[in-house]
């Protein structure tokens, strides 16, 4: 028996060295296999109908009685044998295969195109929103008002004379017609009578907006520009509460490094009345003192506009700029930057200040 | 307010290397901000000495010109040469070309020599013209930095000098001192002085002061003098217009004599142009004193002085060359001629001292504040007399200043004072302020002793009296503006030192935290930043033509805007009803710097003027208005909802390797609507719109669920964009936010999920190309009754197997029971359902 190749002649069922043969046949051809194409043929060829195996099998039927038995043991354990070793070659290829193809996806990261356009907060928008959180952080309530305000709101409620020259300093924007009494809010103090008339003392309400002034737009004078106002109406207020309202204020926006400065100054509203400096110890070129804004206590006839009795109560006020914040805490230093729209300048900041 | 340091001297302890800054540093604690500093010789440096022309010799040049080769003596004859240096000559002569011919043999002048420094950074140095080695420069006013005047060079004599040949000319034309320039504010009018300046200097250092009026020996009484009436038939707020009128008469003067040079310097330094004697004297009087006055020629006036309101058209020929036509308001200074002065603004020309005039009349007056203000604001004529009048001078003074005057003019001028002399008026009121014991301490924070109270009170020239309950304090003549005892504390604090003020945190009571709109607000303007949107702020101002485009009234309704009374621009003078202009105007400019994909959004008020506009009077400060004037003024403010809007054009993101941008389209801008909708909780019903400033076919008009329109969004109007050089198929949004805000729940009922399985069915429907998707899912949703989770519209079809006129719309329905898991059958019946409606609605016909 020595012509056992597939096709040459067909095994003995009961020859078991011939089986034997064409199994290890297979189950070389099989490990020699190197891809699952590969695989296929050989398990056409091994396995197939004109397979020797298969052939051999199929001579089982004509055997006589007695060798069918010993020879379906002999071929079920070759076919098993040869199917197992396909089974485990084809999940080798595979494995091999999948981990192929997963190399061949690789891309290069780095090269990843943004889909999406980042948007981005306009940075005075997000300090406004950024100041009111430390005044809400400290039980302070947020009021608002409207830009186009009357007169009295804007003057005389806070104690403007009509022929002073305080008034005319504000370099205030007029409505048509001037006889109406209408203009547009040249600080955000109006919002502070609103807020007196509008709420029950005690009061502590801050008050960011949009402020007017004719001035021409250059590095560092706008139009438009943005204020935040504070006000506080209680019991027993003093100058030293308005200091450590500021001083407050002052380390949660510039650090605990911060310190602020009360120099005489006057404004109608108020008396006594203070510019307020704040020590920017981060400041471009080293720590120094900038000015910051005005407070001082709410004069008695502001309160009196309010129908607050300033015998009973006292109240103190400051206002400061968002611009002008921004420009020192975060080294802006031109004007227009703020204001032309570049959307370089908002998209440098993204969502943050 | 400059004050020059040597003048300050005079009156305060200020050390004498103390320099201008070191002087402002001092101010700044006692409420006076530094402004500048007035210097000459940070410009200026010597060698630059008196010299005398020894010889001039005329060539003719060239080029038509002529010059002077002068030979000029800088060291007194005899003496030598000490100065050394390239181009200094040792023998005491130096050799000099000069293009001027004001001067001849003989004159001395000021030379610079080599080394040196003229303002604008001008180095003197010998150098080769003309064919001369010219060692120096003879130098004019202008060249110098002291004047304007550059018709020749400076020649001493004529400015009434004749110094010693050599000596520092720098120090002969006051030119080592400097000044102080401060910010007054507008409450301190008594600052606006020498005097009151250094009062503070020495408040803020602690240190002496000799008040310069007390150093003027004035008459106690004045009678026999030049008649002078004053006659206020109007005055405005019940106070007289002028409450004082001094007049001296001083004979014999010589108006043409020079001012003398460190008087011609302080006032330099002060800002003031030197132009003659007697006006010189009265601006330094006035700038020492505080006190305005005025010097006329005695002998233009004919009759008694009247002080009295203008008969409406009066005219005044102003000593600035101006006819102006009075006001019937103005208070004047008038004669038998007629009005010879706007009171306590300007002079006029008819009677204004000359170089001829001999006898000078001086008026130092006092004048209501509120008139002089009103009569500078109508003449547009901001003069140094009207800012000191209007914010308060000292009543006291008149009498003080006009001997002041009198005496510098009899010293310097050569004249002769009348013993006789006039002041009418009446004096008034003294006024005491009752300050409570505790009050200042109170108020300030600082425990104050009564010696620190009174001590204070006293320094600033107030008299106190102490009571049973506090002090009685009587303001000094020059502080009108100290009213009350809260001025009072102020006074004190700041004499003690706001340094000294502790600092205290007081406790707000519990707050309530943002309210539910400026939460909405701040969630609507972070929405779409995130959604990658750029925020940036415009102005409001626009034009009345930006306003009519995009204005969100109704058409065919009259478009009305705010109009500014004094805008920056007439172009802009308009308040902006919509954001959409300002977005367009900040979309050019990036565009032209190069951003070709933008996509912007903004959010702020507009303006809408509806009902009344504003109120026809203001109540008076100090006092709450009744209810019914306080509801009229907040009624007169007209509304100013919150708009947001976007505007895109280009691209939605960055081109890259592998990521093809898709442009911004119309549904783009629907979409931004949409997610401020969505963030808000407000459905927002999108049906197709007109406007405008948008694509006829391509707008949608953005309402609530109750049918009010809140806004547009779209593609703009391709004849806008092409008008504003913008990209075309660019597209805007703008929503009226405060309208979505109002229409949010407060509170959102929760909606049962149910985990039993969904049953999906899709829908083909043929309609009419004119029917709204849109109308036809909602026809759907209401057949479909309460089992439909979910439809939505994932295809829209027009074409092949498609009649011409109709389009077939795709949707797909999700069904889910709250109860069961739903059959097939189920769920086809409620499709069949919806279907029937859309049918019945649009003749919808299933594909």
């Amino acid at each position: 028996m020595t012509d056992t190749l597939p096709g040459a002649a067909i095994p003995n069922p009961l020859d078991e060295a011939a089986i034997t043969a064409a199994v290890e046949a297979a189950v070389a051809a099989i490990a020699a296999a190197s891809s699952l194409e590969e695989l296929k043929a050989v398990r056409l060829a091994h396995t197939g109908e004109k397979s020797p195996l298969s052939l051999a099998n199929r001579e089982i039927g004509g055997l006589a009685k007695e060798h069918k038995a010993a020879a379906g043991k002999l071929m079920g354990a070759s076919r098993g044998r040869v199917n197992q070793a396909l089974a485990a070659r084809t999940a080798e290829l595979e494995a091999e295969n999948d981990a192929r193809i997963l190399v061949e996806e690789t891309v290069d990261v780095t090269a990843a195109p943004r889909r999406r356009r980042a948007g981005a907060r306009h940075p005075l928008s997000t300090l406004q929103d950024r100041v009111a959180d430390i005044f809400v952080g400290m039980g302070w309530e947020i009021a608002e008002g409207p830009e186009v305000e009357s007169e009295w709101f804007n003057f005389d409620a806070l104690n403007f004379k009509p022929d002073h020259p305080a008034r005319e300093m504000q370099d205030t924007f007029f409505v048509e017609p001037p006889e109406a009494h209408l203009l547009m809010r040249t600080h955000t103090s109006p919002v502070q009578v609103r807020s007196m008339l509008e709420r029950e003392v005690p009061i502590y309400v801050l008050c960011p907006g949009k402020v007017f002034r004719t001035d021409e737009l250059d590095a560092t004078h706008t139009p438009v520009f943005h204020q935040f106002e504070g006000l506080a109406i209680d019991k027993n207020l003093s100058m030293a509460d308005l200091r450590g309202t500021l001083e407050h204020f002052a380390r949660q926006m510039f650090g605990e490094e911060a310190s602020i400065r009360l120099r005489p100054n006057y404004f109608p509203f108020t008396e006594p009345s203070a510019e307020l400096d704040i020590w920017h110890p981060g400041a471009k070129g080293g720590p120094r003192w900038i000015e910051w804004g005005g407070c001082g206590m709410v004069n008695p006839n502001v309160l009196r506009a309010a129908g607050i009795d300033p015998e009973e109560y006292s109240g103190f006020a400051f206002g400061m700029g968002i611009e002008r914040t921004l420009m020192f805490r975060n080294e802006v230093s031109d004007m227009r930057d703020m204001i032309e729209g570049d959307v370089r300048f908002s998209e440098h900041f993204g969502m943050e200040i | 307010m400059r004050i020059p340091l040597s003048w300050l001297r005079e009156f305060a302890q200020v050390p004498a290397d103390a320099t201008a800054e070191d002087v402002m540093a001092d101010l700044v604690k006692v409420g006076f901000e530094e402004e500048a500093v007035h210097r000459p010789t940070d410009a200026l440096k010597g060698p630059i000495v008196v010299g005398q022309v020894l010889s001039l010799v005329k060539e003719p040049q060239s080029n038509g010109k002529t010059i002077n080769w002068c030979q000029v003596r800088v060291v007194p004859e005899g003496q030598e040469q000490t100065l050394t240096g390239k181009g200094i000559d040792p023998s005491g002569v130096q050799g000099i070309v000069c293009g001027a011919h004001n001067f001849v043999e003989g004159d001395k002048v000021v030379v610079t020599l080599p080394g040196a420094v003229l303002p604008g950074d001008f180095h003197i140095s010998a150098r080769k013209t003309y064919g001369h080695m010219s060692a120096g420069m003879i130098a004019s006013v202008r060249e110098l930095g002291i004047g304007e005047d550059h018709d020749g060079i400076l020649v001493l004599s004529r400015i009434g000098l004749d110094p010693e040949i050599g000596s520092d000319a720098m120090e002969l034309l006051g030119l080592y001192d400097q000044a102080a320039e401060i910010n007054v504010t507008p409450d301190r009018g008594y600052a606006f002085s020498i005097r009151g300046v250094a009062r503070e200097y020495a408040h803020a250092t602690g240190t002496s002061f000799t008040d310069p009026a007390s150093l003027v020996k004035a008459p106690a009484e004045l009678s026999g003098g030049y008649g002078v009436k004053l006659n206020d038939e109007a005055p405005i707020y019940g106070k007289p217009g002028c409450d004082r009128f001094v007049a001296r008469t001083v004979r014999g003067v010589d108006a043409t004599r020079p001012t003398p040079q460190w008087m011609v310097s302080r006032l330099r330094l002060a800002g003031i142009r030197s132009i003659s004697l007697p006006v010189d004297i009265s601006n330094y009087v006035m700038l020492e004193l505080g006190q305005p006055n005025h010097c006329y020629d005695l002998d233009k006036l004919s009759g008694d002085i009247v002080v009295r309101r203008a008969a409406a058209g009066e005219k005044l020929l102003t000593l600035d060359g101006k006819e102006r036509t009075l006001d019937a308001e103005d208070l004047l200074i008038t004669d038998d001629s007629g009005a010879i002065g706007i009171a306590g603004v300007m002079g006029g020309a008819n009677t204004e001292v000359s170089d001829s005039t001999t006898n000078i009349l001086v008026e130092a007056a006092h004048f209501d504040e509120v008139s002089i203000a009103r009569a500078r604001r109508r003449h547009k004529l901001p003069s140094e007399a009207s800012k000191r009048f209007e914010r308060g001078v000292d009543w006291n003074l008149a009498n003080v200043a006009a001997q002041r005057v009198v005496d510098l003019l009899v010293e310097l001028a050569g004249g002769t004072a009348d013993e006789a002399g006039t002041d009418v008026g009446t004096a008034p009121e003294t006024v005491t302020i009752e300050l409570p014991a505790g009050f200042a301490a109170a108020r300030i924070g600082i425990d104050f002793t009564p010696e620190q109270i009174t001590g204070c009170l006293e320094d600033l020239g107030a008299s106190v009296e102490t009571t049973d309950t506090g002090y009685r304090v009587t303001a000094p003549s020059w502080r009108q503006d100290l009213e009350t005892k809260e001025d009072l504390s102020e006074e004190v604090a700041r004499l003690v030192g706001y340094e000294n003020i502790p600092s205290t945190l007081p406790v707000a009571p519990p707050g309530r935290g943002l309210t539910r709109a400026q939460q909405q607000k701040r969630r609507a303007v972070q929405a779409l930043a995130d959604a990658g949107l750029t925020e940036v702020l415009s102005y409001p101002f626009v034009s009345k033509a930006a306003n009519d485009t995009f204005g969100v009234a109704a058409e065919g309704a009259e478009r009305s805007a705010i109009k500014l009374a004094n805008p920056i621009s007439e172009e802009q003078g308009f308040l902006r009803t919509s954001v959409l202009p300002g977005l367009i105007e900040v979309a050019r400019r990036n565009l032209s710097r190069g951003f070709r994909d933008l996509a912007l959004y903004e959010a702020g008020l507009v303006f809408l003027p509806e009902g009344t506009l504003g109120t026809e009077s203001i109540p008076p400060l100090g006092a709450k208005p009744e209810a019914a004037v306080l509801d009229g003024l907040f009624d007169g403010v007209p509304h100013q909802p919150l708009h947001i809007a976007a505007l895109m054009c280009g691209h939605d993101s960055p081109a890259a390797a592998g990521h093809a941008p898709r442009p911004w389209d119309w549904a783009d801008a629907i979409d931004a609507a949409r997610l401020l909708g969505d963030v808000l909780g407000v459905e927002l019903v999108v049906s197709q719109g007109s406007h405008q400033a948008f694509h006829p076919g391509r707008a949608a008009q953005l309402a609530l669920r109750s049918g009010e329109v809140v806004g547009y969004a779209g593609e703009l109007h391709p004849k806008l964009l092409a008008a504003h050089d913008m990209p075309a198929r660019s597209v805007a949004m703008e929503l009226d936010a405060d309208a979505l805000f109002d229409t949010a729940a407060d509170v959102i009922v929760a909606k049962h999920i149910s985990g039993f399985p969904v049953a999906t069915q899709d829908v083909a429907l043929v309609v009419p190309q004119d029917v709204p998707a849109d109308a036809v899912l909602a026809a759907l949703r209401e057949g479909a009754g309460e089992l439909l989770e979910d439809v939505a519209l994932f295809d829209v079809y027009v074409g092949k197997g498609i009649e011409d006129g109709k389009k077939s719309l795709a949707f797909g329905l999700r069904f889910r029971a709250n109860d069961r898991t739903l059959t097939a059958d189920e769920a086809s019946e409620a499709r069949e359902a919806a279907v029937a409606v859309a049918a019945e609605r649009f003749g919808a016909v299933q594909r």
